[in-house]
């Protein structure tokens, strides 16, 4: 079997610079989860389907499953753990609480990612545009009839 | 596309009134949801440890074939992997895991690998433990097996013929078989005016597939030889009592620890033989190991829901439209081991006559293992099979006699002054009011201009139906049930532990027994801790998940079979109770009164009457826990109480398969209207009502948003979620591009309401609804139904899963099913 071949990376992820080694063939999400310990980001699925590893690439929403940590050297990165800042939810995030959008909580980081790029380009979505805008992520405990609203609420 | 979400804002029922005092019933912020939304939770694969090595595990290829031999060496040649486990290793260091069944099931022998055999596509045959995640996927890859393929056999009805048989230990692929006769059929079918015979109904494939998939960390101590295991598993109690005599240690060696699980719905109560793989290689390696299943594999060869069919369905009616009960044949395929089979052949009896006054009901019925990957207790759990048939039963019955499909289950349902009301095989419903319930559901899609809608989508081209899904969650089990199986068993009762200490600083922590998936434990028992010790919830710090080591666990400890609210706020409310009784005796002791002259208010143990003689919970904790010098030596109080709750069971009558299965009864009435295109048999949910009724609602928020789940879930199963399989045995839905579940953009409106009917037999008169019966599925069936076809013509729906080529087939050729329905009128 070849050797796999190794390069280093340097990306932005929440305002901190990280520089790392990682082998070519690493995956964004794994380079995010098991090589900087940022675990808010999930998997789901093998195949970009389930939405649940969603983050900010560049300010473009991206399933960091479905490409290299290699293609993200130089880029900044927004993960789940920058909405909040110094421990005060942000309005989405407050919003999901109180309108109980999550149950389980494992869709829930990728949600917040998507609903992010959603609500910048858009400020007062309309129901159907918060529904295509989160049509990439599966939940499988609520529905999203909560994760609709809170949505809705937090553009208000 | 879906038009604005509609929920009622003020329930449309209350039986108690409007407002309720206290923290019970109120919707208080869930503590979960804090660090759940800042990614700050701590599922399995976030947990770390130094040098761990990751687990890929090698699968079968094939449906049904003999292992010639496995051959790990060019794997273990390759840098960075850490060992393998196969087979024959497994064979050696374990015993198989224990049957619950009577023979033949009882003569299967299922390991953590296959054992000789592969039974299918999926089968895990031997392990391999990496650096990496990459690498260890690289190293199963280097792993040879030779395979000697067999014969295999994927369809029920045909496995009952034993031409290939799974398991030759067993001899035969039946697991399980029995009759079950209650009340006297025969006397019905004379009494009849109408006999109504159904050839056959298919209850398909499919799984919740929760987001999370299954694994787990484990960690192996040499020095107390005590395994360590961070996962996901949701029902740890059996889960030990599965592995420990297996992996030939005593029950407390096995520590199972975790702290948020993405979603479960009984997908993850059958990991032991993978868990087993993982704790033979921490030990084998000397090193942690982690496990993180695939989706793929997860689809592949994790778990499934119960496929079942019906055949020979009998239904005797009076000429009012009464019906006296039905007699059916079933067919139970629960793929290629038991596991936690074959309990499904008795767990569908908590429900027998469904909503229904049926007294006279026989089933015959029998399991069987078949060459696709095992089931487990997919949410609904078995009952949700055969609450589909009852449902089916009614709109069939009610299509060929011309009945109202509305006013012939009012009549038939089980009556509100008939509460607590006892079914043919002994079940004591509990409490409710049917009819109420469906006339609410009834209301939210405006039933009353029916006509006018239908004949609106007409004029578009399209077929209008509306149809009814009326079922019963049954919730906290008696696991004597398990004896009406197999007598041999010890399994009787249920229960659930709960401690509550107050701590030095005066912090007061709860442990739960229970293992959360998302349904908001911590908050809702934090609810019943405040109304009890007259503090707030805020003040109550609920240890976050589930860990062996603390001493709240039971043997029947675990999330599952909705039972929270009855059985781990019970032990919740016990606990509790018998802390508030020792503070009060501290605080007597203190003040040199009687435990009767203390009240516990706004955080402090006080006199009642004197608000200045109080005794803040800080200064309770701090003099009990570190400056008790003085307090009288016979003063039993240690302010660290633990409390197992029991529920009321009796062992069930063997002789007759008789006896009360489950506590509570929650009930869901669904209605469902949707437009179906002739052309093409593409359809469209337009209308949507889920109206449930869980008894007292400890925290609505949390049960309406359960509500929501179970409807989504069921309207995927209906539609689109269908695990099939090719005729080698492949799995055709592996993942989620071709294994469909609902998006944001397929949920139709969705309208909920309830009522609350208090169950008289629980602590809290709250009652368990998570799982809800599936009444989504029973409810788009009979919508289709509905639309396909009037009184004696159009096809039957047969299926439980009904995505649009499917439509279009019954559409294009009514009378294949036609025939599958018969009517003997006197």
């Amino acid at each position: 079997m070849e050797a796999v071949s190794r390069k280093t990376i340097t990306v932005g992820v929440n305002g901190e610079q990280y520089e790392r080694e990682v082998d070519a063939r690493r995956l964004l999400i794994h380079f995010i989860r098991d090589d900087l310990d940022l675990t808010g980001s999930h998997i789901g699925c093998d195949t970009g389907n389930c939405g649940a590893c969603s983050v900010l690439l560049d300010g473009t929403l991206v399933k960091s499953c479905m490409m290299l940590a290699v293609q993200a050297d130089g880029a900044k990165i927004e993960t789940v753990e920058g909405l909040a800042s110094e421990g005060e939810l942000n309005g989405l995030q407050q919003a999901f609480s109180d309108h109980h959008a999550l149950q389980c909580g494992y869709c829930t980081p990728g949600m917040l990612m998507s609903a992010t790029a959603l609500l910048r380009e858009n400020s007062s979505p309309s129901e159907e545009e918060i529904r295509k805008a989160i049509q990439g992520n599966i939940c499988r405990c609520t529905g999203y009839v909560n994760i609709v609203e809170a949505i809705k609420a937090a553009a208000q | 596309m879906t038009e604005t979400t509609v929920t009622p804002e003020r329930p449309l029922v209350v039986e108690e009134g409007d407002v309720k005092p206290g923290f019970i019933g109120q919707s208080v912020p869930r503590k979960e949801d804090k660090r759940l939304v800042q990614g700050e939770g701590v599922f399995f694969d976030d947990v770390k440890r130094h040098e761990m090595g990751y687990v890929h595990f090698v699968r079968s290829p094939y449906a049904h074939a003999r292992i010639k031999s496995v051959d790990v060496s060019k794997a273990l040649e390759l840098d960075g992997v850490y060992g393998t486990l196969t087979g024959d290793e497994v064979a050696i260091l374990t015993d198989p895991f224990f049957e619950l069944s009577t023979p033949p099931g009882a003569n299967i022998k299922d390991y953590a690998l296959a054992v000789g055999r592969v039974r299918h596509v999926g089968d895990p045959v031997a392990a391999v433990v990496a650096r990496t995640r990459e690498l260890a996927r690289d190293a199963a890859e280097l792993v040879e097996v030779e395979y000697e393929p067999l014969p295999h056999v994927l369809d029920g009805e045909e496995s009952l013929k034993d031409e290939v048989v799974l398991h030759e230990d067993a001899g035969s692929n039946t697991v399980w078989s029995g009759v079950f006769d209650w009340g006297d059929f025969d006397a019905a079918l004379v009494d009849a005016d109408h006999v109504v015979r159904i050839e056959r109904l298919h209850f398909d494939r499919f799984s919740s597939t929760p987001l999370e998939c299954s694994g787990c960390l484990v960690e192996y101590n040499r020095g107390t030889g005590q395994w360590t295991i961070h996962g996901n598993h949701q029902m740890p109690g059996v889960g030990a009592i599965w592995m420990a005599p297996a992996l030939r240690v005593g029950i407390d060696k096995l520590r199972f620890v975790s702290q948020d699980i993405g979603g479960g719905f009984g997908n993850k109560i059958t990991l032991h033989p993978q868990y087993t793989a993982c704790c033979l290689l921490a030990r084998k390696l000397n090193r942690p190991v982690q496990w993180t299943e695939w989706r793929t594999d997860q689809h592949t060869a994790n778990t499934h829901g119960n496929e079942r069919t019906f055949l020979d369905v009998t239904v005797p009616v009076k000429a009012d439209g009464t019906m006296l009960g039905f007699s059916v044949r079933a067919i139970d395929d629960c793929g290629a081991f038991p596991r936690y089979e074959p309990l499904g052949c008795i767990i569908w009896a908590q429900v027998t006559p469904g909503c229904y006054r049926w007294r006279n009901v026989r089933v015959d019925f029998t399991q069987v293992c078949t060459n696709k990957s095992p089931v487990a207790p997919n949410r609904g759990y078995s009952r949700m099979q055969h609450l589909w048939l009852t449902e089916r039963i009614v709109d069939i019955v009610a299509g060929e006699l011309g009945l109202d499909p509305i006013e012939v289950r009012k009549k038939n349902y089980v009556k509100h002054e008939e509460f607590p009301y006892e079914t043919p095989n002994g079940c004591i419903y509990d409490s409710g009011d049917y009819a109420r319930c469906l006339d609410i559901a009834l209301d939210l899609v405006g039933y009353d201009s029916l006509e006018e809608k239908r004949r609106e989508a007409e004029s578009r081209g399209k077929l209008f139906g509306i149809g009814i899904g009326s079922t019963l969650d049954s919730g906290t089990n008696n696991f004597g049930q398990s004896m009406i199986l197999n007598p041999e068993l010890q399994f009787s009762g249920n229960n659930e532990v709960a401690t509550v200490k107050l701590d030095i600083f005066g912090e007061i922590v709860v442990t739960l027994g229970t293992v959360p998936q998302g349904q908001g434990h911590e908050t809702t028992a934090s609810q019943v801790v405040a109304e009890i010790l007259g503090c707030t919830p805020d003040e109550v710090n609920v240890r976050a998940g589930h860990d062996t080591y603390w001493n709240s666990t039971a043997g029947f400890s675990g999330t599952y079979a909705s039972q929270f609210a009855v059985t781990g706020l019970g032990a919740v409310k016990g606990a509790t109770e018998k802390l508030a009784g020792e503070m009060r005796q501290l605080a007597a002791a203190v003040f040199g009164c009687s435990p009767d002259d203390i009240e516990l208010v706004e955080s402090q143990a006080r006199i009642k009457g004197n608000p200045e003689a109080a005794l803040p919970f800080m200064a309770l904790g701090a003099i009990l826990n570190a400056n008790n010098a003085g307090l009288p030596t016979d003063l039993d109080v240690t302010l660290n109480v633990r409390h197992v709750y029991r529920p009321p069971f009796e062992k069930p009558d063997l002789e007759r398969k008789y006896g009360n299965l489950t506590l509570t009864y929650a009930t869901q009435i669904h209605a469902c209207a949707l437009e179906i295109d002739a052309e093409t048999g593409v359809y469209e949910i337009v209308d949507y009502a889920a109206v449930d009724d869980c008894g007292n609602r400890i925290h609505p928020q949390i049960v309406e948003g359960q509500v929501h789940g179970a409807t989504a879930q069921a309207l995927g199963a209906a539609t689109h979620e269908i695990f099939t399989y090719d005729e080698e045995g492949n799995l055709l839905t592996p993942n989620f591009y071709d294994y469909h579940v609902p998006h944001a953009l397929d949920m139709p409106p969705m309208k909920t309401g309830f009522i609350e009917s208090t169950s008289p037999f629980t602590p809290l008169g709250a009652k368990g609804m998570g799982e809800g019966g599936g009444a989504g599925i029973h409810a788009v069936c009979a919508a289709l139904q509905n639309a396909l076809g009037r009184r004696g013509e159009g096809p039957i729906v047969w299926r439980s899963c009904n995505p649009y080529e499917s439509v279009w087939d019954l559409l294009q050729k009514p009378e294949e099913t036609r025939k599958l329905v018969s009517v003997e009128s006197r």
